[in-house]
């Protein structure tokens, strides 16, 4: 190996080093100072688990722990459906009235300033309450929300695993007698169960973790984990927070984890079905 | 073939409905009303003006511009319009100047461990982001853990000021962005044929001359989505600025935020939101032209 390539060798694995390190140092701080003792922030005084124990007599950040994760649910189960009839849309009719304005619609979420989603949502919601006397601002609104902007993050996820399929499928199906439906049923949809699951986890992360849209649609009373947190945030440091965090990441760490192994699995054995099904 | 593209008009007609209807009330309606409200006075009573006022018979439709004429004539609005794509534009070039080098690795690592580079990078993105901007308060606070490093190694004498400049806003915005330019260069990168490398070097190039003549122009598609995704949410980033900004970084999201909150100011903040969808507009429809070419690479 020559002098140059060694360099651009060490000179690769230095930047990536430092690129992670820059993506995890907050994340390491969080986990770090969730165990100091001292009140007084980042200055490290000696381990202790206080702040756990503060955590679970904090009625505000438990009751909207309960909140999120009851929208986080729903919205995920509604985003996902919603989201794959979109993708399902997006990938099959090329052609219909309309298609423009749709995939713009179905793709504008991902990018479009949060502030905008929520202030022209809220100002829709609020011209219908004012003409039906429903809904009022809270956990349905906020639902709406989410769902509004996991739709997109689902619909992508979705799409991208229908165009790996193969069309031959599907024509297989039908030659065979299937009705469209049944094609969807017994030939699409077992294809697909693993983006919906990752778009279904997506979705679900997304929304436990959203604040923007959740401030602009919760009502009184309605204050959500993120809500919470952000309000602490704005005043200051709060080690209790810095306790819900290292919480949050070892839940969602054990979760990413355990379901990429369970994916990889499922997916090897899927490809060991193809190999033999080819062989036979 | 097309016993497939022609499935019962019905079920065709209806799985596009549904999908299309929900945006159309969820999306495109709110926009509406926000564009309606832009053009009326403040109600005195909280709530919504009208434009259109039906009195003895006579249909009036009053378009008022005022709002439009505070924003133009206001030096700070003008002034935040300008300082939220200037910081923007900031995050966008650091993110791609960090984050291309960092995907061309990953993409040319060892094919086994690309998998665990590529989860790497989402892992931070499954985690509150809201908890890893805080994070970065008590990283780059006078007393945060930045400031206690370079003065115990003897870097600096006494603690810098970080925090609320424009310096801690521009970290946390390059922080919470870079993994939307890494993935979709990645996805481009990795796609790359890497016998046009050869064919360079057989022609005589440098790698660095087939670096810029080659592989720069056939990732273009992949910095355009990179951009687009840090760039157009950068612009309306109500978060990061609050938390991490202060009296001297403007941005148009917050202001939005405090004059909807804070001055309940409702046809001024609809005013305030359609003047920064117009000026999101183009690249938008640069991101949606992008998306139709190749969907399967814009992978947030």
């Amino acid at each position: 190996m020559n002098a140059r390539s060694l360099l651009q060798r060490w000179f690769g694995r230095g930047w990536l080093s430092l690129g992670y390190l820059f993506l995890y140092l907050p994340i390491v701080v969080l986990v770090v100072f969730s165990f100091n003792s001292s009140r007084q922030d980042m200055v490290w005084s000696g381990f202790s688990t206080q702040w756990y124990g503060a955590l679970a007599n904090d009625a505000e950040i438990i009751n909207g722990f309960g909140l999120s994760l009851k929208i986080a649910v729903m919205s995920a189960c509604s985003a996902v459906t919603l989201g794959s009839f979109a993708a399902f849309v997006l990938d099959r009719y090329k052609r219909f009235t309309g298609r423009m304005l749709f995939s713009g619609m179905a793709s504008a979420p991902l990018v479009m300033p949060e502030v905008i989603i929520g202030l022209s949502l809220l100002l829709m919601l609020v011209a219908v309450q004012k003409m039906f006397g429903f809904p009022e601002r809270g956990m349905f609104t906020i639902w709406i929300g989410h769902t509004l902007l996991g739709m997109a993050y689902a619909a992508v996820v979705v799409q991208s695993r229908l165009q790996e399929m193969s069309p031959a499928l599907q024509e297989a199906a039908m030659d065979l007698g299937c009705k469209p439906h049944q094609v969807f049923f017994l030939v699409t949809l077992p294809n697909i169960t693993q983006a919906l699951a990752s778009a279904w986890l997506l979705t679900f992360t997304l929304s436990l973790d959203d604040v923007v849209l959740s401030a602009f649609l919760s009502g009184p009373g309605s204050s959500t984990m993120p809500i919470v947190i952000f309000s602490r945030a704005r005043l200051g440091l709060d080690p209790r927070v810095n306790a819900v965090a290292t919480l949050t990441i070892l839940v969602v760490s054990i979760g990413v984890i355990v379901s990429s192994l369970l994916m990889a699995r499922a997916e090897r054995r899927r490809m060991a079905q193809v190999a033999a099904a080819a062989k036979a | 073939m097309s016993a497939l593209k022609r499935p019962s008009s019905l079920g065709r007609r209806f799985v596009i409905a549904v999908p299309f209807a929900w945006l159309a009330l969820a999306f495109l309606a709110p926009f509406l009303i926000v564009l309606h409200l832009s053009f009326t006075d403040m109600d005195p009573a909280g709530g919504f003006g009208s434009l259109t006022t039906y009195v003895d018979g006579v249909l009036n439709i009053k378009v008022k511009l005022s709002n439009y004429l505070f924003l133009a004539q206001d030096e700070l609005y003008v002034l935040t319009y300008l300082s939220s794509l200037k910081y923007a534009a900031i995050t966008t070039v650091l993110c791609l100047v960090i984050g291309y080098p960092f995907a061309y690795f990953m993409a040319r690592a060892r094919p086994a461990i690309r998998p665990t580079l590529m989860m790497l990078v989402m892992l931070p993105f499954w985690t509150s982001f809201l908890l890893r901007i805080y994070a970065w308060k008590g990283i780059l606070a006078n007393q945060g853990i930045l400031n206690h490093l370079l003065l115990s190694l003897g870097v600096i004498g006494e603690p810098l000021h970080m925090m609320n400049t424009s310096f801690s806003l521009v970290i946390g915005m390059v922080y919470a962005y870079l993994p939307f330019m890494i993935l979709p260069l990645y996805a481009n990168l990795v796609k790359m044929d890497l016998r046009y490398l050869e064919a360079a070097s057989d022609l005589g190039a440098t790698p660095l001359q087939a670096f810029w003549r080659v592989t720069v122009p056939l990732s273009k598609s992949g910095i355009i989505a990179g951009a687009m995704l840090v760039f157009i949410p950068a612009v309306g980033e109500y978060v990061i600025p609050e938390l991490l900004g202060g009296p001297g970084t403007l941005m148009i999201g917050k202001v939005l935020w405090d004059e909807f909150f804070t001055n309940n100011d409702w046809p001024l903040a609809s005013a305030v939101t359609v003047v920064v969808i117009l000026l999101i507009l183009v690249p938008m429809a640069v991101f949606n032209k992008y998306k139709a070419q190749q969907p399967a690479e814009g992978r947030a």
